[in-house]
C-alpha cells in the first residue's frame, strides 16, 4: 500500500512526469533524428560519391582507350586513303605525261600532218595539171575531128556542085567562065570541072523524106507507105493526037490477067501421076507402121553353128562339098598353071568402035 | 457494069477520107493552123476516123490527134473527154506497128501537159499497153512507148510508182542496150524522170541494172544523149549515199570529166551535176572526187561557160570545201577562188552571184589561212558591195552577209580588211573591229599601218552603243595607241583645238 500511496502520490507528478520526459524526449527526437539523419546521408553521400568517382574513373578509362583505339584506326586509314590518293596523283601526272607526248605525236602524224597535208596538196595540184593537159588534148582532138569533118562536108559539097555544073568546062573554042584568058593559070574551079564526071539524070538526089516535118520517127528507117487500092491516072495529061484507042481499054487489054486453059493449067503427068500418087496416098494410109522391117538378125546372133553330122570329120569339118568339089591332084598336072578361061569371040562384036564412021562418035 | 459504079463510090469516098485525114496531119505539124483546126470541129471529125477499116486511115488520124494534143492541154483534155483513149488502148494489141507509134505519140501528147491528164491515161489502163509496146520488136515503137512513159512519170511520184508498177523499169533497161540511138536517148530520158522522185525508185531503176549501163554510154560520141545519161546518172545519185557509192563504183571516174569539155552546153551542165551530186554527201566521196582530179575539171568548166550552166560547178566547189579544211585547201591550191570572183562578177542572175558568194564562204570559214586567201583576191568588197546593193534580191543578201561573217570571223590579213572599214553597216562592222581588235594589240607595224591607212581615224567616227561588243572592240583598240593619237583622230578634235586657241590669252 505504501508503494500504491507513493505511487498514488506521484501520480498526479507522474503524469506531468510522463509528458515531461515524453516531451522532451519528442523534442530531443526530432532534433535527434535529424542529427541522425544528417550524419547519415552525409555518409551515404560520401560512400555514393565514392562510388561514383569510381565509376567515373573507370567510364573515362574505358573511353579513353576506346577512343584511343577508333582514332588510331581512323588515323591509319586516313594515312591509307591519303597514300593512295598520292599515288594516283603520281600516276595521273605520269599518264598525263604519256598521253601529251602521244596525243601530239598521233595529230602532228596522222590528223594534222602539216608535211603530209602540203605533200597531198603538191599532188593535188600535180594530178589537176595532169588531168587538165589531158583533157586539154581531148579538146583539141574534139576539135581537130570536127574540122576534118567540116572540111570533109565542104570538099563533098564542091565537088558535087562541080558534078552538077560540068557544062561549065570550057572547051577549046570557048573558054569557060572559071578559065578566063587574063589569067595565068585557070580557076581551081575549072580544075574541079575537069576531073568530075557529070551526074547522070536519073541519079538525081531525092529529096530525103525525113526533111519533111510530117515524119518525125528518127528510127524509121523509111517513111510509112500509104497504099492506095489503085494508081490514079497522071493528071493533065494531053491527049495524044490521032484516033488512038481509048487508054484505059488499052491498059486494060495490056494489063490483062493471064487466063490459062485447063490444060496449060494442069501438069504433064498429070492423070497418071494423080493415080500414082492415089496408090500410094493409099497404100501409106493402110500401112500400120510406116519403117520397113527389118530382119530378126538379133535373134540368131548369138546361136552357135552345130555342123550337120555327115560333113564333119574327126578332125572337125571336112572341106569337101564347102571349100572344093573336085578332088585335086597337083602332082599330075603338066602345067603349074591353071586352065585359062576363055570365051569364043563373037565376030561382030569385034568390030565395035572399029567400023563406025566418025560421025558415029559425036554420038 | 453496076458493080463497078458502086466499087467507084466507096473508092471515091476512101480517098477522100484519106486525102482529108492526111490533109489534117500536114495542117496539124503548123502551130498556128491549129486554133483554126479546133474552132472547125476537127476532133469529133478525128474520132469515127480511129475506128477505120482502112489502116492508113487510123495511123494518120491518130498521127493527127497526137500532134492537136500535143499543141497545148485544151486540146489535150478534150481528147480525154472525147473517150479517145480507151480505143486507142483497146486496139492498140492488135494493130500494126504504125498504129502503135502513133497511139504511143498520142499518149505521150495527152500526158505531157499535167498531172491529171496523165492520171487519166493511167486510169483507163494505158500502162499494160505501153508496156507490152515495150517488148515489141520495132524499135520505133519502143521509142515511142517509152517517151509516153517517161512523160507520164515526169510529173509526181505516185505516177511514177504506178509506171514502176505496171513493170516498165526491167524493159526499159533493155531498151538502153538496144543500138539505135533515138531509142537510147529516150530511155535514158526516161529512165531519169522515174528515179528522180524518191529513193526507192531510185532504188527500183538501180536494181533493174540500170547503172552499167549508163556508165558505159557515157563515152557515146552523140551530146544529146550525153545529156540525158548524165541526167539519170544524177537523179539517181542525189537521193543518198548508198546510191551515189553505186554510180561511183561504176568507174565513172575520170571518164566524166570527158564530158565537162564536151562542146554540148548541157552535157557540161549535167556533167557537172553529176558531180555535185556525189560530192555532197560524205567528205569521202569528195576526197575521192578531188583525188581524181576533179577539182580542176569543174574548174576549168566553169571558166569556159557563162549563164546557168556554170551553177552547178559553182555549187559543186561549195559542197567540197564545207566538208573540211584540207577539201577546202584542196580547192585554193586548184586556183578555185579567181574563177569564183570571176563568176561573182561577171554574171548578171542574182541566184548565180548567191551561189558563188556561198561557195566562197564555205571555202574561207575555216581557219586563218583560208581566210587570207579569200581575201587576197580581192573579193571582199565585191561581196559586201553586193550586201549593201539594195537591188540585190534577198537569197543574194541573205547569203554575201553569211559568207562575209563566216571569212571574217577568221580573216586576219588587215590589208583587205581596210577598205571594208569605211563603207560596211554595223551589223559588218562589228566582225570588223573584232578582228583589228584581236590582232593589234600583238603586231606593232600593223598598229603603225592602221594608223596611216586612216583606220584609226574612221574607227574614232564609228558611233557605238556604250556597253556593246562594238564599243568594246572600239577601246581595245584605242588602249593600244598613246592618248595622244587618239585624241587627235577623234572627231571635232580641231574644234576643241581652236577652242582653246580662243580661250588662251598669251602672256606677255
Amino acid at each position: 500500500m505504501a508503494a500504491l500511496a507513493r505511487l498514488q502520490a506521484r501520480l498526479s507528478g507522474l503524469r506531468e512526469e510522463y509528458y515531461r520526459r515524453n516531451r522532451s524526449i519528442d523534442e530531443d527526437r526530432k532534433i535527434e533524428y535529424k542529427a541522425a539523419v544528417k550524419i547519415q546521408s552525409w555518409f551515404r553521400g560520401c560512400r555514393v560519391r565514392a562510388y561514383l568517382r569510381h565509376l567515373n574513373k573507370m567510364a573515362t578509362f574505358i573511353q579513353k582507350w576506346w577512343r584511343g583505339y577508333r582514332s588510331r584506326r581512323y588515323f591509319l586509314k586516313m594515312v591509307e586513303t591519303a597514300y593512295f590518293i598520292m599515288k594516283m596523283n603520281f600516276y595521273n601526272e605520269m599518264a598525263v605525261r604519256i598521253q601529251k607526248r602521244w596525243r601530239g605525236y598521233y595529230v602532228r602524224k596522222y590528223i594534222h600532218n602539216y608535211y603530209e597535208l602540203k605533200k597531198y596538196l603538191e599532188t593535188v595540184s600535180m594530178n589537176n595539171e595532169f588531168v587538165r593537159n589531158e583533157l586539154q588534148q581531148y579538146t583539141e582532138m574534139k576539135e581537130n575531128e570536127e574540122k576534118r569533118k567540116d572540111l570533109e562536108k565542104k570538099e563533098k559539097e564542091k565537088q558535087y556542085q562541080a558534078r552538077k555544073m560540068h557544062y561549065l568546062l570550057s572547051t577549046e573554042q570557048i573558054a569557060g567562065i572559071y578559065n578566063s584568058p587574063f589569067r595565068k593559070s585557070p580557076d581551081p574551079m575549072e580544075l574541079l570541072l575537069r576531073k568530075s564526071k557529070p551526074l547522070s539524070h536519073k541519079r538525081q538526089q531525092m529529096k530525103s523524106p525525113f526533111t519533111s516535118e510530117l515524119y518525125d520517127w528518127p528510127t524509121c528507117r523509111r517513111p510509112p507507105t500509104f497504099s492506095t487500092a489503085e494508081p490514079l491516072p497522071p493528071i493533065g495529061r494531053q491527049k495524044p493526037q490521032g484516033p488512038f484507042r481509048d487508054t484505059a481499054e488499052v491498059l486494060r487489054q495490056r494489063y490483062k490477067p493471064l487466063e490459062p486453059t485447063l490444060r496449060v493449067a494442069a501438069s504433064i503427068n498429070s492423070p497418071l501421076e494423080k493415080a500414082r500418087e492415089e496408090m500410094k496416098m493409099e497404100e501409106w494410109r493402110n500401112r500400120v507402121h510406116d519403117n520397113e522391117f527389118l530382119p530378126f538378125s538379133s535373134y540368131h546372133k548369138n546361136e552357135k553353128y552345130d555342123p550337120s553330122i555327115c560333113r564333119s570329120g574327126k578332125y572337125g569339118q571336112e572341106t569337101y562339098g564347102i571349100k572344093h568339089f573336085r578332088e585335086v591332084q597337083p602332082k599330075k598336072w603338066i602345067a603349074g598353071k591353071d586352065f585359062q578361061t576363055v570365051s569364043p569371040s563373037i565376030v561382030l562384036f569385034e568390030k565395035l568402035g572399029k567400023t563406025y564412021s566418025r560421025t558415029g562418035q559425036i554420038v | 457494069m453496076s458493080q463497078r459504079q458502086v466499087l467507084q463510090v466507096f473508092e471515091q469516098y476512101q480517098r477522100a477520107r484519106t486525102q482529108f485525114v492526111q490533109a489534117v496531119a500536114e495542117l496539124a505539124a503548123r502551130p498556128q493552123n491549129i486554133e483554126t483546126l479546133q474552132s472547125a470541129g476537127v476532133m469529133s471529125l478525128l474520132r469515127p476516123l480511129l475506128l477505120d477499116v482502112v489502116p492508113t486511115i487510123q495511123q494518120t488520124a491518130a498521127l493527127a490527134l497526137g500532134r492537136l494534143a500535143n499543141y497545148n492541154d485544151d486540146l489535150a483534155e478534150a481528147v480525154v473527154k472525147g473517150d479517145i483513149l480507151p480505143q486507142l488502148v483497146c486496139s492498140l494489141s492488135e494493130q500494126n506497128r504504125f498504129y502503135k507509134k502513133a497511139a504511143a505519140f498520142v499518149l505521150r501528147a495527152v500526158g505531157k501537159h499535167s498531172p491529171q491528164l496523165a492520171q487519166a491515161i493511167v486510169q483507163c489502163g494505158a500502162l499494160e499497153m505501153l508496156v507490152i509496146c515495150l517488148e515489141d520488136f520495132d524499135p520505133g515503137v519502143k521509142e515511142a512507148a517509152s517517151w509516153a512513159l517517161g512523160y507520164i512519170a515526169r510529173h509526181n511520184s505516185e505516177l511514177s510508182q504506178a509506171v514502176v508498177d505496171a513493170g516498165a523499169v526491167p524493159l526499159v533497161v533493155l531498151c538502153i542496150q538496144e543500138p539505135e540511138i533515138a531509142l537510147k536517148r529516150i530511155a535514158a530520158s526516161t529512165l531519169s524522170d522515174i528515179s528522180k522522185h524518191s529513193p526507192e525508185l531510185a532504188q527500183t531503176v538501180v536494181d533493174a541494172g540500170a547503172i552499167a549501163h549508163l556508165a558505159q554510154m557515157i563515152l557515146n560520141p552523140d551530146a544529146k544523149l550525153k545529156r540525158q545519161v548524165l541526167s539519170a546518172l544524177s537523179q539517181i545519185a542525189k537521193h543518198s549515199v548508198d546510191l551515189a557509192e553505186l554510180v561511183v563504183e561504176a568507174e565513172i571516174f575520170p571518164v566524166v570529166f570527158t564530158c565537162l569539155k564536151d562542146s554540148d552546153e548541157y552535157v557540161k551542165k549535167n556533167g557537172a551535176t553529176l558531180i555535185r551530186e556525189i560530192a555532197k554527201h560524205t567528205p569521202e566521196l569528195s576526197q575521192l572526187i578531188v583525188n581524181t582530179g576533179g577539182v580542176a575539171a569543174v574548174i576549168d568548166c566553169i571558166g569556159s561557160c557563162r549563164g546557168t550552166v556554170r551553177l552547178p560547178g559553182i555549187m559543186m566547189l561549195g559542197y567540197v570545201a564545207a566538208h573540211s579544211e584540207n577539201l577546202s585547201m584542196a580547192v585554193i591550191v586548184s586556183k578555185g577562188i579567181p574563177s569564183l570572183c570571176a563568176c561573182l562578177t561577171e554574171e548578171h542572175e542574182d541566184h548565180i552571184k548567191a551561189a558563188a558568194a556561198w561557195a566562197l564562204g564555205q571555202i574561207g570559214r575555216h581557219t586563218p589561212e583560208h581566210a587570207r586567201a579569200v581575201a587576197e583576191s580581192n573579193v571582199l568588197p565585191t561581196l559586201l558591195a553586193m550586201y549593201m546593193d539594195i537591188h540585190s534580191s534577198e537569197d543574194l543578201q541573205i547569203k554575201t552577209k553569211k559568207a562575209l561573217k563566216n571569212i571574217l570571223q577568221k580573216c586576219t590579213y588587215l590589208p583587205a580588211l581596210e577598205p571594208l572599214l569605211h563603207d560596211a553597216p554595223p551589223n559588218i562592222m562589228k566582225h570588223i573591229v573584232g578582228q583589228f581588235s584581236k590582232v593589234l594589240p600583238h603586231d606593232s607595224k600593223a598598229r603603225r599601218l592602221f594608223v596611216t591607212t586612216g583606220g584609226l581615224k574612221k574607227l574614232q567616227e564609228i558611233q557605238a552603243e556604250p556597253g556593246s561588243l562594238l564599243q568594246e572592240y572600239i577601246n581595245t583598240i584605242n588602249n593600244c595607241y598613246p592618248e595622244e593619237i587618239v585624241r587627235y583622230y577623234s572627231p571635232g578634235y580641231s574644234e576643241i583645238l581652236l577652242e582653246r586657241l580662243e580661250n588662251y590669252h598669251p602672256v606677255s
